[in-house]
């Protein structure tokens, strides 16, 4: 098999960040989710939330004007919008359940043709890294997956079923990875989008699980992002 | 009446009375708000067979600041209960996740929403509630679910705490707390579910008062023991992460 390159990561980020809609309240997961707050998508006004209770951050702080105090969940010191606001964890929380997050873009292991992701734990480990992604999956309105679309050995990762254990059931909506854009529809995955330069051959034999494509496939649009 | 300060000399002496395998949740995350000065205080005081509760064990970062990885190291814990006993990254490896692995510490992971909620619970008098999160995961097996309006919901039971240790910017001497940006984090909640309280004060304790009761974050009856946070190199202080090179 030819070596996968397709898109980069931000390209990525960029696509899944297109899919934001005009006034949406938005968390990104750590990883390339970050790489959405990047993309250039015009008058769209998202609130970006964190599960630390910050409700508006804007852009990373420039060198030497850090406030230490505010972070993002990756950590990462960031600057507050106009209008922004901070609540303690549980009323954080109280946003993510509450089903006021339209979307929430996470990193992944594993997704399942039926909407099941993996995302906290490896093989065999002991314990792993749960964070808030089991209460983001189980209330955000909407969730979108970017990872890789093989592991580093070549194996897929967009699966039938996860062999790794679930961080939810029946939650992904959208998938994007460096081959493309996907729907899990409980029976395969629908190819809505191709990266440039890919054929759907090339994303059938590094995918898990049935593919179908979209009657309207296209190709991502790389040229206009940043 | 006359109403007394809370105010102590020193982190020793706030910390001087914990015993051995008190439950203590360590508010913070990331740097805002964690209580590095009163961790280092509990460090050296040596209680035992503690059980820890915290977003997370720390150390992933660098410069590594007081953590409870290090009480670990120090041979203090008997247990962690925590969102993450690994990394989110595989490849950061944090200095819990050895002790947790041979077994020498125990731990419960929870979800971090699920943490915050069990946390707010104990301090509201609510013992038990239902929550989507963790439904159909490993998590769940063999616990009790219930099915309410068509969705499956699992059963959290509260979590209480013998003390909890947070970090606020302001307080008043009667022990009202106020916080600064994303410092608010776990602090409240912590300090609501915990019969004992230990705030350290980064701004100069203002007299009885001194915060508008509109402006207060934490209410002084949650709150038992204040220490001023010392200027550095004496008062530990957050610091700029290193970023990582990948």
């Amino acid at each position: 098999m030819s070596e996968v390159r397709g898109l980069t990561r931000q390209q990525m980020a960029d696509r899944v960040a297109r899919e934001f809609q005009d006034g949406w309240i938005v968390n990104l997961g750590v990883g390339i989710p970050t790489m959405c707050s990047n993309t250039d998508i015009g008058d769209c006004d998202i609130t970006y939330h964190s599960e630390n209770g910050v409700i508006g951050y804007g852009p990373v702080a420039a060198a030497g004007e850090e406030d230490l105090n505010l972070v993002n969940a990756g950590g990462q010191n960031v600057t507050l919008r106009p209008g922004a606001a901070i609540v303690h964890h549980a009323d954080s929380f109280g946003v993510i359940r509450g089903g006021r997050i339209d979307a929430t873009v996470m990193g992944a292991y594993q997704v399942s043709m039926t909407g099941d992701f993996a995302n906290w734990k490896l093989k065999g480990q002991k314990g792993g890294g749960i964070g808030g992604a089991m209460d983001l999956a189980a209330g955000a309105k909407r969730v979108f997956i970017i990872l890789e679309h093989v592991t580093r050995n070549g194996v897929p990762r967009l699966v039938e079923s996860c062999d790794l254990p679930v961080t939810a059931r029946r939650v992904v909506t959208l998938v994007a990875t460096n081959c493309g854009l996907f729907e899990p529809t409980g029976s395969g995955f629908l190819l809505r989008e191709i990266a440039p330069g890919l054929t759907v051959d090339d994303v059938r034999a590094s995918t898990g699980g049935l593919l179908t494509v979209s009657d309207g496939l296209r190709e991502i649009d790389v040229g206009a992002t940043s | 009446m006359t109403q007394k300060t809370k105010l102590r000399p020193s982190f020793k002496d706030a910390v001087a009375d914990i015993p051995d395998g008190s439950t203590i949740g360590i508010a913070g995350f990331a740097m805002p708000g964690t209580p590095f000065n009163l961790l280092k205080a509990l460090m050296e005081h040596g209680a035992k067979r503690l059980i820890l509760v915290a977003n997370t064990t720390g150390g992933a970062q660098q410069p590594r600041m007081p953590d409870i990885g290090m009480l670990v190291e120090n041979g203090q814990v008997a247990k962690v209960i925590c969102a993450f006993t690994a990394a989110t990254r595989p490849t950061d490896v944090l200095p819990f996740t050895k002790y947790y692995e041979s077994g020498e510490v125990d731990a419960e992971l929870v979800p971090q929403g699920t943490l915050a909620e069990r946390l707010r619970a104990a301090g509201a008098g609510i013992p038990a509630f239902y929550t989507p999160t963790a439904v159909g995961t490993e998590l769940a097996a063999g616990r009790e679910t219930r099915v309410i309006d068509g969705r499956e919901y699992l059963l959290e039971y509260a979590l209480k705490l013998d003390y909890a240790l947070v970090r606020a910017r302001t307080a008043d001497a009667a022990g009202n707390l106020r916080f600064h940006r994303s410092q608010r984090n776990f602090n409240p909640v912590m300090a609501t579910a915990a019969a004992c309280t230990l705030a350290e004060i980064e701004e100069p304790v203002l007299p009885i008062g001194g915060i508008d009761p509109d402006d207060v974050h934490v209410p002084g009856i949650y709150v038992h023991r204040l220490v001023q946070v010392p200027a550095e190199p004496e008062g530990i202080w957050p610091t700029k992460r290193q970023e990582r090179r990948r």
